[in-house]
């Protein structure tokens, strides 16, 4: 277990050693704040679900660059070998690097509290459906970040990485939309809502906590995460 | 300490390592000597559980690399290629990372780490960050990494290349240092660094094993033979197979052809043989002219690049 916190402490460091930190942080929180304040006053409503409507789509962009270089920066720089023959098991060098990741997105969006109390301040919202919105914000972007950590492992260029984290999360997201669900058969229509991540998203952001929408998602980021050990151990990498 | 028993590893159609076997007994300073892309590195690769064997087994210290995988690193030092490095860390944090990958007791880490810096001579650079390090310092950051939980068997691929000469022999020199108590293996292509550093050599092509002994008996080897430059002006088509009749002769390698019907070999002949009088007598037979007859020693150079490039040449 200390391996995992090593492996996890490294990865979180590296992201503020680079301007990379800094500058995702100060874009997401502009953008979505921007995204939100534009409607917020003309709605006049105390109420958090536009800015929780706006943060998939924006995590479409923005976790893929959390998720690029974990991988594939290692196989470019070598360091993978010498990660790979520290003694340590596959799964643990996978589950610290899925924590710093997922520790980095969390701390970005607990910066957002400060728009949560403001909306707190000037009315009175419902703190369930905030809170499930928040909830929701995390183990959305949990899933994001174990689908791009599994893609970063199988390229070693984080350009590919980060579009193909986008598509397969956008992929994810969208079969979900009415649109698309309007167009595909009928008996396909709750399959195609259940696997989806809007669908999941939107039941918990609405305050109501179904086990459903838990075990959705962490077995979405325990499968990614399965798949991410077994490319690991397998050692195919391009 | 290792033990390599019938390692064979593929990549696709090509065999990397072909069916090799070897032993490096405790204490002993091994060199791992081959032109590149001779299997060098994958042998090393897979000794340090990197990457799995497609057969046979690789024991290091008594335990099976396929087995009991995170035993055989626990006892390793792995030094890959180019000294890989995370170029965004310090290089005390650098050594502190490997101390907790490493698994060393927190209260035991900064001494380790202070050793290691002193006998890697990193002290000037403690401040730097290792991506503003010369190639050298980095080289010596890595091998610090690697010392840092005082393991049993050294790997280290090839340890100086990229460094200038001054580097190469302070690491040499570091490495003959840490071979008194440790089973190192160390790879190269560079001859003199096996003659300086290591009392063992392996020799291997194409991924098998071609000779193997300490840099003594390789030269013994050598020494039975000679080598006789010869150069000939005559129908091309003739010379060759004429040689290859004298008494004694080896091997025959073509050097050069400087204009045509006239041709320079390199012989390779029993050193009991007066092989220089044989081929003089020859080409008086047959009516050659010789413009050049040289004869010489074998030396280990000429041995490795016989065993590792006869089949090209010849």
């Amino acid at each position: 277990m200390s391996r995992v916190m090593t492996v996890a402490r490294k990865e979180f460091r590296s992201y503020f050693q680079s301007p990379i930190a800094y500058i995702f942080i100060t874009v997401f929180l502009a953008l979505t704040q921007w995204l939100f304040f534009r409607g917020f006053f003309l709605i006049g409503q105390a109420t958090m679900r536009d800015y929780f409507g706006t943060v998939p789509v924006v995590f479409f962009l923005f976790v893929p660059a959390i998720t690029m270089r974990l991988w594939a920066e290692e196989k470019k720089l070598g360091t993978l070998e010498l990660l790979l023959t520290f003694p340590v098991k596959d799964w643990e060098l996978v589950m610290g690097k899925f924590l710093a990741a997922f520790a980095f997105l969390a701390a970005t969006i607990l910066l957002t509290l400060p728009l949560a109390i403001t909306v707190s301040a000037l009315g009175d919202p419902d703190n369930g459906a905030m809170l499930g919105g928040y909830l929701g914000c995390l183990l959305l972007g949990g899933a994001y970040l174990a689908i791009g950590l599994w893609i970063s492992g199988l390229t070693q260029n984080q350009i590919i990485a980060f579009i193909l984290t986008a598509v397969t999360c956008f992929g994810l997201y969208i079969i979900g939309d009415p649109l698309v669900l309007s167009s595909v058969p009928k008996a396909l229509v709750p399959f195609f809502a259940n696997l989806s991540m809007s669908y999941h998203f939107e039941s918990i952001g609405r305050g109501v906590l179904d086990s459903r929408d838990l075990i959705y998602y962490l077995s979405i980021i325990g499968f990614f995460l399965f798949l991410n050990v077994r490319s690991v151990e397998s050692r195919q990498w391009s | 300490m290792i033990e390599v028993r019938n390692l064979t590893k593929r990549f696709g159609p090509t065999v990397a390592v072909n069916n090799v076997s070897f032993d490096v007994p405790s204490g002993e300073v091994v060199g791992f000597l081959g032109p590149n892309g001779a299997g060098k590195t994958t042998t090393m690769r897979v000794l340090t559980c990197y990457l799995p064997a497609d057969s046979g087994t690789v024991k290091v210290s008594g335990y099976d690399t396929f087995e009991q995988p995170l035993e055989v690193r626990r006892r390793i030092g792995y030094l890959p290629e180019s000294a890989p490095l995370y170029l965004d860390m310090g290089v005390i944090e650098y050594l502190e990372f490997a101390a907790g990958m490493r698994g060393i007791l927190p209260a035991e880490r900064g001494r380790r780490i202070r050793q290691m810096i002193d006998v890697c001579g990193l002290g000037p650079m403690l401040r730097k960050d290792v991506g503003h390090l010369s190639k050298g310092y980095r080289q010596r950051v890595g091998l610090a990494a690697t010392l840092l939980h005082d393991p049993e068997v050294l790997v280290l691929d090839e340890p100086t290349s990229g460094l200038d000469p001054n580097q190469i022999i302070e690491i040499r020199d570091l490495i003959k240092e840490i071979g008194r108590e440790k089973t190192v293996i160390l790879s190269t292509h560079i001859l003199p660094e096996v003659e300086a550093t290591c009392s063992r050599v392996l020799i291997i092509n194409d991924g098998r094993i071609v000779a193997s002994g300490t840099t003594e008996e390789l030269t013994r080897l050598a020494a039975g033979r000679s080598t006789t430059q010869v150069t000939i002006k005559a129908a091309a088509d003739s010379i060759e197979p004429r040689l290859r009749t004298l008494p004694g002769v080896e091997s025959l390698h073509l050097l050069d052809r400087p204009k045509p019907g006239i041709a320079s070999y390199e012989v390779v002949a029993d050193a009991s043989q007066e092989i220089a009088e044989d081929i003089f007598r020859l080409a008086v037979e047959s009516g050659w002219i010789l413009t050049e007859l040289r004869s010489s020693h074998l030396s280990l150079e000429q041995v490795f690049l016989q065993l590792t490039m006869g089949d090209k040449r010849s």
